[in-house]
């Protein structure tokens, strides 16, 4: 992307929304405004799909609402998003699960569950970086001692 | 007429505080140079003639580099009148930054669009084409009956046919700005533009 759309964009985009995956079980906490009057409203489902980066990320939960299939897309940056919980972490082999549409009762809302190491948003950007300098060295041995063995 | 030359950038999103999405085109305009003033004495009529984007002396022509040396200005690549510009106390060498707008004012934008080539009337002037079904053949695209052959046994002047499209210049009017990032001589502006990312544009001041 241009470094100069980046310059407007910066402002906008969110970092307090945790990471979650394709497949996961999320609940979005959505503000309604009714006139003059706002309230929260959760939606919980699961994650179908994510698309597009930047400012024009969005992602797609579908849940099963009285017998009903129902689709919504947030964009992941909308200031209508109050915040977005995980509930389950589903392990899925698609990035996107259109495949829920055809199912029908229980397997139209169950998903293997994985388990995966919860992060917190505002440490999200302490934990990124410390593993990063940690893998690093390691690497560079294994390639130091491939070559060692190569030369013995 | 109050303007200022610019580059598309590219387009984005903007959130309003409500949620709402604004699709925007974002547009590095300014700084312009003033690198001449038009007089009703002089010249005829009332303008300012403004410079835009740097380039190297290298790639300028010598009666070019000249002017611009004189009026003490960069190298310049594009040059563009603006006619009944309100001078004010502008002078040769002077610059025009994008601060020229706020927020919420109404604007026109005037750029190049995007070559489309030789195309169909389909393409080009929205015809309908033929019909699919009815054992038609190699009519889906076609134009149709170009004239009668009776009457007027001719075919009329300004027909719309086939033919070169885009690369014209259009202008938009009543686009909104949204936002002005003075620092990096950012504009945002609500909607499409003409032209190619790093077209030329002349955004006008309603």
């Amino acid at each position: 992307m241009n470094k100069k759309i980046n310059l407007v964009t910066a402002g906008q985009i969110r970092n307090d929304i945790p990471e979650f995956h394709v497949g996961d079980t999320i609940n979005v906490s959505v503000t309604v405004i009714e006139g003059d009057k706002e309230r929260v409203q959760i939606f919980k489902g699961i994650v179908m799909g994510i698309k597009g980066t930047g400012i024009n990320k969005t992602f797609r939960v579908r849940k099963i609402s009285n017998g009903v299939g129902v689709e919504r897309i947030f964009p992941i940056n909308s200031p209508r998003i109050a915040k977005i919980e995980i509930v389950k972490h589903g392990s899925v082999r698609r990035a996107k699960l259109y495949y829920l549409r055809g199912l029908t009762g229980k397997a139209a809302t169950k998903i293997k569950e994985k388990k995966r190491v919860v992060k917190v948003p505002e440490a999200v950007v302490a934990e990124k970086e410390a593993p990063v300098k940690e893998t690093q060295p390691e690497v560079e041995a294994t390639a130091e001692t491939n070559k060692e063995e190569l030369v013995s | 007429m109050t303007g200022i030359l610019g580059k598309k950038i590219g387009m984005t999103t903007v959130f309003q505080p409500d949620g709402n999405v604004v699709p925007c085109t974002v547009i590095e305009a300014g700084p312009c140079y003033v690198t001449q003033i038009r007089t009703k004495e002089r010249d005829g009529y009332e303008a300012v003639q403004f410079g835009f984007e740097e380039k190297r002396e290298k790639n300028t022509t010598k009666p070019l580099a000249g002017k611009f040396k004189k009026i003490k200005t960069p190298m310049l690549r594009h040059l563009k009148e603006f006619r009944d510009f309100p001078v004010g106390d502008l002078k040769e060498g002077d610059t025009v930054n994008v601060d020229l707008f706020k927020e919420g004012d109404t604007v026109k934008v005037t750029g190049v669009s995007k070559g489309k080539g030789f195309q169909g009337v389909v393409k080009r002037h929205g015809f309908g084409g033929g019909q699919r079904t009815h054992g038609q053949s190699d009519r889906q695209r076609a134009p149709g009956s170009i004239g009668g052959s009776s009457y007027p046994s001719r075919v009329f002047k300004g027909q719309r046919m086939a033919g070169r499209m885009g690369n014209d210049t259009i202008s938009v009017r009543n686009l909104k700005v949204i936002k002005i990032f003075n620092d990096s001589n950012l504009i945002l502006i609500k909607g499409a533009v003409p032209g190619a990312i790093s077209g030329i544009v002349e955004i006008y001041k309603k």
